[in-house]
């Protein structure tokens, strides 16, 4: 009766996408360490043991060079800088030693939310608003990146370097990731799973263009505008 | 009009129904209700739900009042069609359904105002928004290990055109397990009712025709356990079959 459409513009053959994004959260050293501060205390008790997962669900999907809005009265967004895997076949149940052969390939996933300070609830209000999931620039073969575990990750704001991490620093690898997430869910062929960005968060500014390069998968650039009130 | 999409003999049908127990396809075939494979009756888009939309079912689980709806999304692969199983993983205590009341959305809302949200349903079905809450941790909560399941969010059996719905704020829900009534609610109960969620959440985000809002459930959820027949009812939407299996049911 309805299908869901997905119009965005790095679905180019062969890797097409199903428009299905799922994210990983605080999935890498410096998130951990941001929140084992506050994880003895309520509401939390303790460090996550699943992996904590979110879905950038469909309004939210943008291409390379998309304007983000800034929502009247923030001040900056958080900028989410992610190696994104795109399915390749259904994965179900994989073990992390055959993960990567369920992934066709990779491109970079932009996660962008207004700042948040509790991890207690989803934050759809502050990560699903339309247009804060840039992707891109295109998905690059599997066969291009001979280890998804090692590639450093840089976000430049107006041509400075904001952040600077590595893959190797994620809390669950990419293929330990999709074993535990494959254990309770399907993914299917074009859906992406995003293995997670590095926190402190760099933001950016109404007016400001901001670029993210992954090694050997290319640049994705956004720029930044408030949003007419 | 009543409408369900079912697999029958070798493709995928949209199907209406016929006499009591019957369905009559697409194509003017009259089948026994029994004979089909029911599927989800509408293939959504984003799949959005609430928690802890009902006062009672929030004390049930002994939250305070939220002033903000709290909301959480859904992939696609967690949907499953009228009388389909649902696993029930092997040592968890508390697995529970959760019958609600699913909006589609017909028409493209953005900052939707509360007096024209209405407009933009296109209509109902039931759901059964399964949850295994062993699984909860404090960390984004609910997450999708709880709520994003494979095969643990039924819809169906029909969506119901908006138009033969005459009050969505008045629809009673009803759940039965092996035949015993366990859940009971009305729809003029929500905290934050229909015309409410469609405001909330086109403030932020652009809702697209085949959305589901997935309301929230009342109180009496109760464990659930292989070989369990859920049923669940909304007055006027029909009632909605699932049976939970055990792991081995999938080969684990």
């Amino acid at each position: 009766m309805f299908t869901a459409a997905c119009t965005i513009p790095v679905d180019i053959p062969p890797f097409r996408l199903s428009g299905v994004v799922y994210g990983a959260l605080l999935n890498q050293r410096g998130a951990l360490d941001e929140i084992a501060a506050l994880a003895g205390n309520p509401p939390y008790g303790a460090l996550p043991r699943a992996p904590v997962l979110q879905i950038k669900p469909r309004n939210t999907l943008a291409g390379p060079g998309a304007v983000v809005q800034i929502p009247p009265g923030v001040t900056d967004l958080e900028i989410g800088a992610n190696l994104g895997l795109v399915i390749g076949r259904p994965a179900c149940r994989v073990g992390a030693d055959e993960a990567l052969d369920f992934v066709a390939g990779y491109l970079i996933v932009n996660d962008i939310g207004i700042a948040h300070d509790s991890f207690h609830r989803p934050a759809i209000r502050l990560k699903a608003r339309d247009g804060f999931c840039p992707l891109g620039p295109a998905v690059v073969a599997r066969s291009a990146i001979p280890d998804p575990d090692a590639l450093r990750i840089r976000t430049y704001a107006d041509g400075v370097l904001v952040q600077d991490w590595n893959t190797a620093d994620l809390v669950r690898s990419t293929s330990r990731l999709l074993a535990d997430v494959t254990e309770f869910m399907t993914l299917a062929p074009g859906d992406i799973l995003a293995v997670g960005a590095a926190r402190p968060s760099p933001r950016a500014r109404a007016g400001q263009r901001v670029e993210i390069t992954i090694d050997g998968v290319g640049t994705l650039s956004s720029s930044f505008a408030a949003a007419p009130s | 009009m009543r409408r369900a999409r079912v697999a029958y003999s070798g493709a995928i049908h949209a199907a209406a129904p016929a006499d009591p127990g019957d369905l009559r396809l697409e194509d003017g075939r009259v089948v026994p209700e029994t004979a089909v494979v029911w599927l989800p009756p509408v293939e959504p888009g984003t799949i959005i739900a609430l928690g802890l939309n009902y006062a009672k079912h929030a004390k049930e689980l002994a939250l305070g009042a939220q002033e903000e709806p709290l909301v959480f999304l859904k992939g696609p692969g967690t949907l499953l069609g009228h009388r389909g199983a649902t696993r029930r993983p092997s040592g968890v205590a508390f697995m529970h359904y959760e019958c609600e009341l699913a909006v589609v959305i017909g028409r493209p809302a953005k900052n939707a105002a509360r007096g024209d949200a209405m407009k933009h349903v296109a209509g109902y079905c039931v759901a059964n928004d399964y949850a295994v809450r062993d699984y909860l941790e404090n960390w984004y909560r609910p997450n999708l290990r709880v709520k994003n399941r494979d095969g643990a969010t039924v819809l169906g059996p029909w969506f119901v055109d908006a138009a033969d719905v005459a009050d969505p704020a008045d629809l009673g829900l009803r759940t039965y397990v092996n035949g015993e009534l366990t859940q009971q609610g009305n729809t003029r109960d929500l905290i934050f009712d229909v015309p409410h969620l469609i405001e909330y959440l086109s403030s932020f985000m652009t809702l697209a025709p085949g959305d589901v809002i997935l309301t929230g459930t009342p109180e009496g959820v109760v464990n659930v356990n292989p070989g369990d027949e859920i049923a669940c009812e909304i007055d006027g939407l029909g009632r909605l079959v699932n049976t939970i299996v055990d792991d081995a049911a999938f080969g684990r």
